[in-house]
């Protein structure tokens, strides 16, 4: 299968101090660097999810994909052509094969819009005049499942879940070949999560689309996605199929991960669980050697001077860290 | 065990709306015996924080209380005026919110704030701020002493929520209301706060009411579960016994939802049709009838009434009376 996505080393990074701050508090480096060094590649008609905790770079990685970041290094490309040196008028030709469901459904939407305008404004955007907006409203609303007369409502008169529907026929208007979904599950009940998540594979099946998620929920991630990749401090520290990480975690932050995942139906118990020490540490201040060595429960020498090799399996799990977990 | 330090009884709750009167509660029934954890959880929308707003008495001003009475230590706090209740929260009964960084106040440094919810002690700073010292430390947050003079928005989500904690029961409160504590933090934090208020719980021996949509952290830390729809209790038991053995349709789909509670991956997960009746105009029976598959004809003209389905455990659903 063909490669829809495919990113080499990127690295995002934003501004924390301004120049003569880093001159006058001797900081050599001003910058810090949300996304470092991330490979990964999104294959036609998958699901890709990335788990990490807040400020692991989740976002930050889905801004820069989608060209809304520019990247300080590394290569972006989508279908062969390379995203980060685009003019604008070829960014505006991109922006259109790839979509965003944002992680706030109802902040998303324009307040002064109604549900059929907001849904077919892409359409305006992009100069498409030969459509029949109206038409294209409806067909959009029938395929995320929502009632037609829905169009002349307003955001703040949509529920949670129908917010997060409008999103999605949103995200679907222009027939994108990528679906970047920012938590689409964030605020909404269990009963009602599991009716986005249908419905997002079952457009994943008719349209075709590879779906880019991005969560913290572990339980979804299991059923929904095809592949896995887990970040911590900007870095991809495991990377795999779903079924493998989750069957045999190689990184002991994901074992962590895996084990603060708390459900009703397991054995094991608070005192039992593999707890971190710690916080996260901040990112101007990133720790020598391997970065997660300040939390990690199997630290030894070698992890807080030296930065781990990467590992690749034969399961195509790759992973960075000194001791991989059998 | 009769000991309750907490027992509603017939409580209901209504708002009044552009629309009409909202029954947001509806003959609420809830014992909390001395030392427990007892969990609330539903989905939104059930009435879960007009639960807890009732008992601290902090309704919003267009909602009433037609009937029910809420005792605790003994008292009606329904009856009791605002000067009374106002020592009773914050000494005996205390509470820890969602979100922490809105819990704090962002002006005001840590050691300040602790100090002032000591403002009853006639004791002088020295021991009020040593004793705000030993708290943090039992909350596990490192190097206290300088701490104290830290504001909030320099800490962490984590480190908040500690400091929150910490707050609310430094008075040694008997009753400790938990709202959503752990919603805002990431999952390895979540389980590092969990283990922190199972611990001071023992260590203190306070009772704690745990409201939290999250079924995986009630089943972690709760001993007994109170499951909500749309403003009425629908089924409560033993941890266990809810997780194990539920009863009650509702709580059975809702447990089939949860993707965790599916041990096999499928693409299709399961999810409950339908929505939540309308509460401004409610058409008597059972209130889970319009979304339950089994329903009978006697759901939809009788209220069904509590039933013990095992020890301990209790579901109102026409169903299960025997």
């Amino acid at each position: 299968m063909n490669n829809i996505l495919s990113i080499k080393n990127l690295r995002v990074r934003f501004r924390a101090k301004s120049t003569l701050q880093g001159m006058l508090q001797k900081i050599d480096d001003p910058f810090i660097d949300a996304v470092r060094k991330v490979s990964l590649d999104i294959k036609q008609g998958e699901t890709f999810t990335l788990v990490g905790e807040s400020g692991s770079g989740k976002s930050t990685l889905a801004l820069a994909t989608a060209g809304l970041l520019t990247a300080k290094e590394g290569q972006i490309k989508f279908m062969n052509e390379d995203v980060t040196n685009m003019t604008p008028s070829q960014i505006m030709a991109y922006r259109k094969k790839i979509s965003f469901i944002w992680q706030n459904s109802i902040g998303s939407l324009s307040p002064r819009m109604s549900v059929g305008s907001l849904i077919t404004e892409g359409y305006k955007i992009h100069n498409l005049k030969d459509r029949d907006l109206k038409m294209e409203a409806d067909r959009l609303l029938k395929l995320v499942g929502l009632p037609t007369n829905i169009k002349e409502r307003y955001a703040h008169e949509l529920s949670g879940g129908q917010a997060r529907r409008v999103g999605v026929a949103r995200a679907i208007a222009l027939d994108p070949k990528l679906i970047i979904a920012d938590e689409p599950t964030a605020g909404l009940d269990v009963s009602v999560q599991g009716e986005i998540l249908n419905l997002l594979n079952k457009l994943r099946d008719d349209l075709g689309v590879s779906l880019f998620v991005i969560t913290h929920n572990l339980n979804i991630v299991r059923h929904i996605s095809d592949r896995t990749a887990v970040m911590y401090l900007g870095r991809f520290v495991e990377q795999g199929k779903t079924d493998d990480i989750f069957a045999k975690p190689r990184h002991p932050y994901t074992l962590a991960l895996l084990s603060a995942n708390l459900t009703p139906y397991q054995e094991t118990s608070l005192e039992n669980r593999i707890e971190l020490a710690g916080e996260v540490p901040s990112l101007m201040d990133r720790p020598n050697g391997c970065e997660f060595h300040t939390r990690c429960p199997f630290s030894s020498k070698h992890c807080d001077n030296e930065f781990p090799p990467i590992h690749t399996f034969d399961n195509h799990q790759i992973l960075t860290c000194h001791y991989p977990l059998n | 065990m009769s000991d309750n330090i907490l027992k509603i009884r017939d409580l209901s709750v209504n708002y009044q709306t552009d629309r009409g009167k909202l029954k947001a509660l509806r003959n609420i029934d809830l014992d909390i015996s001395r030392g427990s954890i007892v969990g609330v959880v539903g989905e939104s929308g059930c009435g879960k924080s007009t639960l807890i707003t009732s008992i601290i008495r902090q309704l919003d001003s267009n909602a009433d209380i037609p009937n029910g009475s809420i005792e605790f230590e003994k008292q009606d706090l329904l009856k009791l005026s605002l000067d009374k209740m106002r020592n009773i929260s914050g000494t005996q009964l205390s509470i820890v919110f969602q979100d922490p960084m809105s819990t704090l106040n962002p002006v005001l440094s840590i050691g300040r704030q602790m100090m002032d919810i000591q403002y009853r002690d006639k004791t002088s700073k020295k021991i009020k701020k040593q004793r705000s010292i030993d708290m943090l430390n039992k909350v596990g947050i490192p190097d206290p002493q300088s701490q104290l003079k830290q504001y909030p928005h320099e800490l962490s989500g984590g480190m908040q929520q500690r400091v929150s904690i910490a707050m609310a029961l430094q008075a040694g409160p008997s009753l400790l209301i938990a709202d959503e504590p752990t919603t805002a933090l990431d999952a390895t934090l979540e389980v590092q706060i969990l283990k922190l208020l199972k611990e001071l719980q023992e260590e203190m021996g306070c009772s704690i009411l745990f409201v939290s949509h999250h079924l995986g952290v009630i089943a972690e830390l709760c001993d007994h579960v109170i499951v909500m729809y749309a403003g009425e209790i629908v089924e409560q038991g033993s941890t266990y016994e809810i997780f194990n053995n539920p009863a009650h349709p509702y709580t059975v789909k809702l447990l089939e939802c949860d993707p965790a509670s599916i041990s096999k991956k499928q693409r299709l997960l399961p999810s409950i049709p339908g929505e939540i009746p309308d509460l401004t105009n409610l058409s008597g029976g059972c209130i889970f009838k319009n979304r339950c598959d089994q329903s009978i004809d006697r759901c939809d003209k009788q209220t069904p009434k509590w039933n013990e389905f095992s020890n301990n455990h209790y579901v109102s659903c026409h169903l299960i009376e025997s």
